[in-house]
């Protein structure tokens, strides 16, 4: 479904994206995890076309979506809740969730709607609230319900448990798996949680430095001494 | 702490340091302001000291700063809790109320008895900045896009208003539509080279670009007649019969069509109609698009750019419809300024006019509709009523500035009413059908 071909980005002269190769099948869950800096953010904002890549190529579907416009890009099915939740402050909850639904067919919205209050029942309770002064884990919530608006084929994550309580993280680890499962939603994430990723993902990806350096099911990756020792140790 | 009992309470001693050192301050700023006059003397400039008038404000502020301590001592004040929901829904249903009561009272005021021409014309005026406010509510309150040189759009209206009246003989309804084109396409133009700023560096090239219009009206002499402005605008007829005293006899004039006796007042009412309702379409207009997905964008821009990116919203026409919506009422705004005059010259069209429309938008909340109306009636009004205090006056509106942001810091009304509730959805529904941002 999402074909990435010896991408490469540059954020001036820094070269964030030096030559990634990665693949995403329709209906998996993907983890990329790396440690700061490695540029997890960087491809997937370059997957939505900001920055666009240098070189190489982005595919999704029969597409070559490498040199589209965002908005082109995710009116083509792909949605991001992107790093550090970006709610937008001072409109409600029902605002927020309207304006993820900006490129998806009016007719569906209030289906959309039943449909992500169903996997966030919080959010219903909150939908007049400032988005603003939600906490955290609700806003990361927020977040990944404004993603579903657009009804995405696949959906980007970065960084969902960044800043959460273990019992948040695990239910919004719960919610990612039943978005996979029940709505037929591919699953693209990044994280920091190296664990929890591995654990929920298909498969996975190790970022280092803008090169992809392993790659393998979740459950391989989870027993290599290497990932244990750079990702895993000292914790979880 | 026994040092201190010396001198009294604690708070006291520390009342006493604070309003030294305050006083420490007053000194250091009024002696070069205060104590230092140059006067003319024979072999040139010479300077003269007015130690007495520095020593008195100094001891002003002493004396004032001790007084607030211990008046906050007596009444200290209240913990600031946030509103209670009870108290917000009072004050929004306030507010709600306020809007239709206004707008009564505005549509009334031309036949209350204190209504003479006086008033009717600082009315005009208020209203006129009312409109401007609620036309850079949407650039500023809305979209977040910073403008300094919001005047630049008023000055097109204006101009091309007075140019094709004057040059082809169109009617005021036909120029209203040509001058509000011209100004959005101008604000077009504006919003090409900033499209990737933000904040300050947007808030300075929009004040650029606000004087590069006021300069080129002075320049460009064959067209707008330099400095010296254009004069003898057509004024405003009734819909095609002119205010006219005495008519020719086979013509009608607006007091022989309805058989009333003539008035120059006439005239002046029917200006405030007119730009009541420019405002008032204004305001319908703002209230409107807000719910649409164009107005639910710019307010996502303002929050968010990058979200807004990742939602698939197209920035560059978002901000581009918003720059030229904005300047389309500034356009007609200038149009009504034009015709109201009947001459026009780029000395109205200054950066302070910029200055104190955007005051009135944040001043009236950064967004809220009545809190603009309040703040134009506060920052236009305010100083015709002062007028009394003459050279004072200016002082006078900056002290009340500076108040009411110490009171009010986000503006008088800065809450947001949201402009979808669960309750609305079918009609949400069918406002999303139409279609999303699009350069008109
Ligand atoms: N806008 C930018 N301008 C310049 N350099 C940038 C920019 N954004 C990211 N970088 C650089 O690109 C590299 C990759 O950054 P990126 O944000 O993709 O890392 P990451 O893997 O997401 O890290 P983290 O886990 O900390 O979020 C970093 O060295 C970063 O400094
Ligand atoms: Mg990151």
């Amino acid at each position: 479904m999402l074909r990435i071909e010896g991408l490469h980005t540059f954020y001036g002269s820094i070269e964030a994206l030096r030559g990634v190769d990665l693949e995403v099948s329709s209906g998996e869950i993907v983890a990329l995890i790396g440690a700061n800096g490695a540029g997890k953010s960087t491809l997937l904002m370059t997957i939505c076309g900001q920055p666009h890549a240098a070189r190489g190529q982005v595919r999704f579907g029969d597409d070559d979506i490498t040199r589209w416009p965002t908005h082109e890009i995710i009116a083509a099915g792909i949605a991001q809740a992107p790093e550090g939740r970006r709610i937008f402050a001072r409109m409600s909850v029902l605002e927020n969730l309207l304006m993820g639904a900006t490129s998806a067919d009016p007719q569906h919205f209030e289906s959309d709607l039943t449909r992500v209050f169903t996997l966030f029942p919080i959010l219903k309770e909150r939908r007049d609230q400032r988005g603003g002064t939600l906490s955290g884990g609700e806003q990361q919530m927020l977040a990944i319900a404004r993603a579903l608006m657009s009804r995405p084929r696949l959906l980007l994550l970065d960084e969902p448990s960044l800043g959460l309580a273990p019992m948040v993280v695990k239910q919004i680890f719960r919610v990612i798996q039943e978005i996979n499962e029940q709505q037929r939603v591919t699953v693209f994430l990044v994280e920091q949680n190296a664990f929890h990723a591995l654990r929920l993902a298909h498969r996975g990806y190790v970022l280092v430095n803008g090169r992809v350096t392993m790659t393998g099911t979740g459950r391989e990756l989870l027993a290599n001494p290497d990932i244990r020792a750079a990702y895993l140790e000292g914790g979880h | 702490m026994s040092g201190a009992r010396l001198f009294g309470p604690a708070w006291l001693t520390e009342g006493v340091k604070e309003a030294l050192l305050q006083a420490l301050v007053a000194l250091i700023l009024a002696v070069p302001l205060i104590g230092l006059k140059t006067v003319q003397e024979p072999g040139g400039l010479g300077l003269q000291t007015r130690w007495p008038a520095v020593a008195i404000a100094v001891a002003c502020v002493f004396v004032g700063r001790l007084l607030l301590v211990i008046a906050r001592h007596i009444w200290p004040p209240r913990p600031k809790a946030a509103h209670s929901p009870v108290v917000a829904a009072r004050i929004r249903r306030f507010v709600r109320l306020l809007g239709p009561a206004t707008i009564a009272f505005a549509l009334l005021l031309p036949f209350l008895p204190f209504a003479d021409r006086y008033v009717l014309d600082v009315s005009i005026l208020v209203l006129t900045y009312v409109m401007l406010g609620w036309g850079l509510n949407i650039v500023v309150g809305l979209a977040g896009l910073l403008d300094l040189g919001y005047v630049a759009f008023y000055a097109v209206g204006a101009y091309s208003y007075a140019l094709f009246a004057a040059n082809f003989g169109l009617s005021f309804w036909a120029c209203l539509p040509i001058a509000g084109a011209l100004a959005a396409t101008f604000g077009i133009l504006l919003g090409f080279p900033v499209l990737r700023l933000r904040g300050d560096y947007l808030a300075i090239v929009t004040l650029g670009f606000g004087e590069m219009i006021r300069v080129i009206l002075i320049n460009w002499s064959s067209l707008t007649n330099g400095p010296r402005g254009i004069s003898g605008i057509p004024r405003p007829d009734f819909f095609g019969v002119p205010f006219n005293p005495s008519p020719a006899p086979d013509a009608s004039a607006f007091h022989t069509l309805f058989g009333i006796a003539y008035s120059p007042i006439q005239r002046v009412i029917f200006l405030y109609y007119l730009i009541l309702v420019l405002a008032l379409l204004t305001n319908l207009f703002t209230l409107r698009i807000r719910k649409l997905p164009v107005g639910r964008a710019w307010e996502a821009l303002r929050e968010d750019e990058i979200a807004c990116r990742s939602l698939g919203i197209n920035p560059t026409n978002t901000k581009l419809t918003a720059f030229a919506i904005g300047a389309m009422f500034a356009g007609f705004a200038g149009s009504f300024f034009a015709t109201r005059q009947g001459f026009i010259s780029p000395e109205s069209f200054t950066f302070l006019e910029s200055a104190i429309i955007l005051a009135i938008v944040v001043l009236g909340g950064m967004g809220s509709q009545v809190g603009i109306v309040i703040a134009a009636i506060v920052l236009i009004g305010g100083p015709e009523l002062v007028r009394e205090l003459e050279e004072y006056r200016m002082l006078a509106f900056g002290g009340l500035m500076v108040l009411i942001m110490v009171w009010r810091p986000r503006g008088l009304l800065a809450f947001r009413e949201p402009t979808i509730r669960l309750a609305d959805f079918d009609r949400t529904a069918r406002a999303r059908s139409e279609p999303a941002a699009t350069v008109p």
